[in-house]
């Protein structure tokens, strides 16, 4: 691609949220007054050594970090090709890598004042890590949850519930993710005075790309030390899921300017790319939504449309503005797998590691499965496990007994 | 000057406020659409703001996101908008009209190509939600350039120290966003207006409209006490929805409806120009 390749590719976004032509601030004049609060208390929550201090202490005995880098073995024998290593973010309280990124935003939020706490969840992953961190500070929560993955995610319904939020499942437009994310912010627009939008991935307005980034970046560090003590070096290659793509924005970014190493995100084929699916880089094209510009599902009139993925998490149609660039600029490779394919891949963790990986990250193994035969054996790859398959195994359950029918 | 500075300058000599109404282009179908927004002068209207339908209009309530999704239902593009207004100019050259949405489907259909289209249609100025100042290079500027007010939103967030980057690009009127919140939600104080209007007057001489949560004749009278004008968009949507048949289609009473309530929010205005005075 014709884009001017930086001196880093980890020093974005300009001052003014930008990554290239991606990102900014697409909002309201309402929340523009907040938004730049959040930006200066970010900033001096940064330069404060004790937030660091506070937030670690967290991480550590509440998170549960550091995640192990586990060699998986037995994947590794079975595919052949590259050694695979799993980030096991889904050992993290809560299950997932969300709990890193709403830490970071609830000790924020925190700083600031800030009572009431919303947010928008997919998957329930965001929604449940947001729940648990209100519970432990005394928040109020409200997530914001399409009505259809209120059905296919009970179980997570349920445990935020359980933790006090009050979980608000939203009847407009597809009834999934997006809808979910307009609602929190119309939420927001009306609440303004009082409340924090805990944004679940590397999306929104300026700086929530930032700063969601740089509170997942700890897996990616982490990744780095343990690689360096396990292998002695760096990794050869990195793979991750991507929804709105914190999960993989944390993994990746702290490798960005290593160019020895292979960087893949997995966008949702769905049904297949010329059918229905999630894939805004496969299939979509610059625009704005949310607060940002980056790439996204629509049509010729510029009106979004509806993504579709087995993954509750993965079903939005666009992706982080960061992403968005680092395709553009050509550092990362954005590939796709589809349902069928990440249904096999969450079968074939489960019964070869004794995993039961979450319908999102089995979308990157899916891929780990095309590309680690065809590496060499000193070939150093990490897969991030991004969350655990409790949450979908009454779904793929019931899809397994369908097709076994 | 464009249509919207020739209008307040009319109304100012008139000693009266503006009624500013708003409608979904294309709700619940081209046609119909374009015979309600025909009404809309001859029922006291003075400004017209269209919205441009979007599948995620995130600061807008049920009433409004409702009133889009039927158009878009109904085939409604960003062109067809602009031909619906080329068709209202056919026999309107006077009342202005002002475009309102998002961003998103102008940045599809390419920044000057718009322009060159929505000017030669016969907008005259642009709302566009999601672009505060901060935007201003997205849009407004090429906006200014090509002859096209651009109509920015203060709300009741936007402080003292906000206000004069706010209104540093904005041109025909101010929109004051009543309350912090989604359209058809809560009801404008008018006393809260007042100070707000008041407020904004010490940084501008540009006329200072009011909406968001004005559903009545008396609320719209209320409102134009206190500020250039009274902007009514959710009730007059919520009255063409009320006229729809089961299957969401227009009726023989759909015109009507929104034309009479339009005449009555009109009187409301009209009075209150006779109170202040
Ligand atoms: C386990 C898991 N992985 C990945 C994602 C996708 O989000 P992101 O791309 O921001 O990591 C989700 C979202 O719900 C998730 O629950």
């Amino acid at each position: 691609m014709n884009v001017a390749k930086p001196n880093s590719y980890r020093s974005g976004p300009d001052d003014r949220g930008h990554f290239g032509i991606f990102g900014g601030r697409f909002v309201a004049e309402t929340l523009m007054p907040l938004i730049l609060d959040l930006e200066k208390a970010y900033s001096d929550a940064k330069a404060d050594p004790a937030f660091q201090i506070e937030m670690n202490g967290y991480l550590k005995n509440y998170v549960g970090r550091p995640s192990p880098l586990y060699f998986a073995e037995r994947l590794t024998e079975h595919l052949g090709g590259a050694k695979i290593y799993l980030k096991r973010e889904e050992l993290n309280h809560t299950g997932s890598h969300k709990v890193n990124n709403v830490l970071g935003q609830i000790m924020l939020a925190r700083r600031m004042g800030k009572k009431r706490i919303i947010a928008e969840t997919g998957a329930g992953q965001h929604g449940v890590a947001t729940a648990t961190l209100c519970a432990r500070f005394g928040l109020e929560c409200i997530v914001y949850m399409g009505a259809v993955d209120v059905e296919r995610q009970q179980p997570n319904v349920i445990r935020m519930e359980m933790l006090g939020a009050k979980v608000m499942p939203v009847q407009s437009g597809t009834r999934t993710l997006k809808d979910a994310m307009n609602e929190a912010l119309r939420d927001w627009v009306t609440n303004v005075h009082n409340t924090f939008y805990c944004i679940g991935t590397v999306a929104g307005p300026h700086p929530y790309p930032t700063l969601v980034r740089d509170f997942q970046s700890i897996i990616g560090n982490e990744t780095k030390a343990q690689m360096q003590e396990i292998e002695g070096r760096l990794p050869d290659s990195l793979v991750a899921c991507i929804g709105g793509g914190s999960n993989a924005m944390g993994l990746f970014h702290p490798f960005l300017d290593d160019p020895s190493v292979e960087i893949f995100g997995v966008e949702a084929a769905g049904h297949g790319l010329t059918q229905l699916h999630a894939a805004s880089i496969a299939g979509g094209r610059p625009g704005v939504l949310h607060g940002n510009r980056t790439y996204l599902l629509m049509d010729a009139d510029g009106q979004i449309q509806d993504a579709h993925s087995i993954s509750a998490g993965l079903d939005y149609p666009g992706i982080g503005p960061e992403h968005s660039w680092l395709h553009e600029v050509g550092r990362v490779n954005y590939l796709s797998a589809t349902d069928d394919e990440a249904l096999a891949a969450f079968q074939l963790l489960s019964k070869l590691e004794g995993i039961i990986p979450a319908l999102e990250p089995a979308h990157a193994i899916a891929k780990v499965m095309e590309l680690a035969p065809k590496r060499a054996n000193d070939h150093l790859m990490v897969v991030n496990l991004s969350g655990r398959g409790d949450k979908d195994v009454p779904q793929v359950g019931d899809i397994l007994r369908g097709k076994s029918k | 000057m464009t249509r919207i500075d020739t209008r307040f300058a009319e109304l100012k000599k008139a000693g009266r406020a503006a009624f500013v109404t708003f409608v979904m282009a294309g709700d619940p179908d081209p046609a119909t659409s374009l015979e309600i927004i025909k009404a809309l002068p001859k029922s006291g209207a003075d400004v017209i703001e269209i919205g441009m339908p979007f599948t995620d209009p995130m600061a807008d309530g049920p009433s409004i996101q409702a009133a889009g999704l039927r158009a878009l239902k109904a085939g409604m593009t960003l062109k067809k908008t602009l031909e619906l207004v080329r068709g209202f100019r056919k026999d309107d050259n006077a009342t202005p009209i002002v475009l309102m949405g998002y961003y998103n489907p102008i940045y599809i259909y390419g920044v000057d190509k718009f322009l060159v289209d929505a000017k030669s249609a016969g907008v005259d100025g642009l709302i566009i939600v999601d672009l505060p100042p901060e935007e201003d290079d997205e849009l407004c500027l090429p906006a200014m350039k090509a002859g096209l007010n651009f109509i920015r939103l203060a709300t009741p967030t936007t402080d003292d120290k906000r206000l004069p980057a706010v209104l540093a690009n904005t041109s025909g009127f101010v929109y004051y966003v009543s309350i912090a919140g989604i359209t058809g939600a809560g009801a404008a104080d008018a006393n809260a207006v007042g100070e707000a209007v008041a407020r904004i007057k010490r940084h501008t001489k540009l006329p200072v409209c009011v909406g968001f949560g004005i559903r009545t004749p008396e609320a719209a009278r209320a409102i134009a006490e206190k500020a250039n004008g009274s902007v009514v968009g959710t009730a007059l949507v919520d009255a063409l929805k009320n006229s729809l048949d089961a299957d969401g289609r227009a009726t023989a009473k759909t015109v009507n409806a929104v034309a009479e309530l339009t005449a009555a929010l009109a009187q409301g205005v009209k009075g209150a120009q006779q109170a202040a005075e």
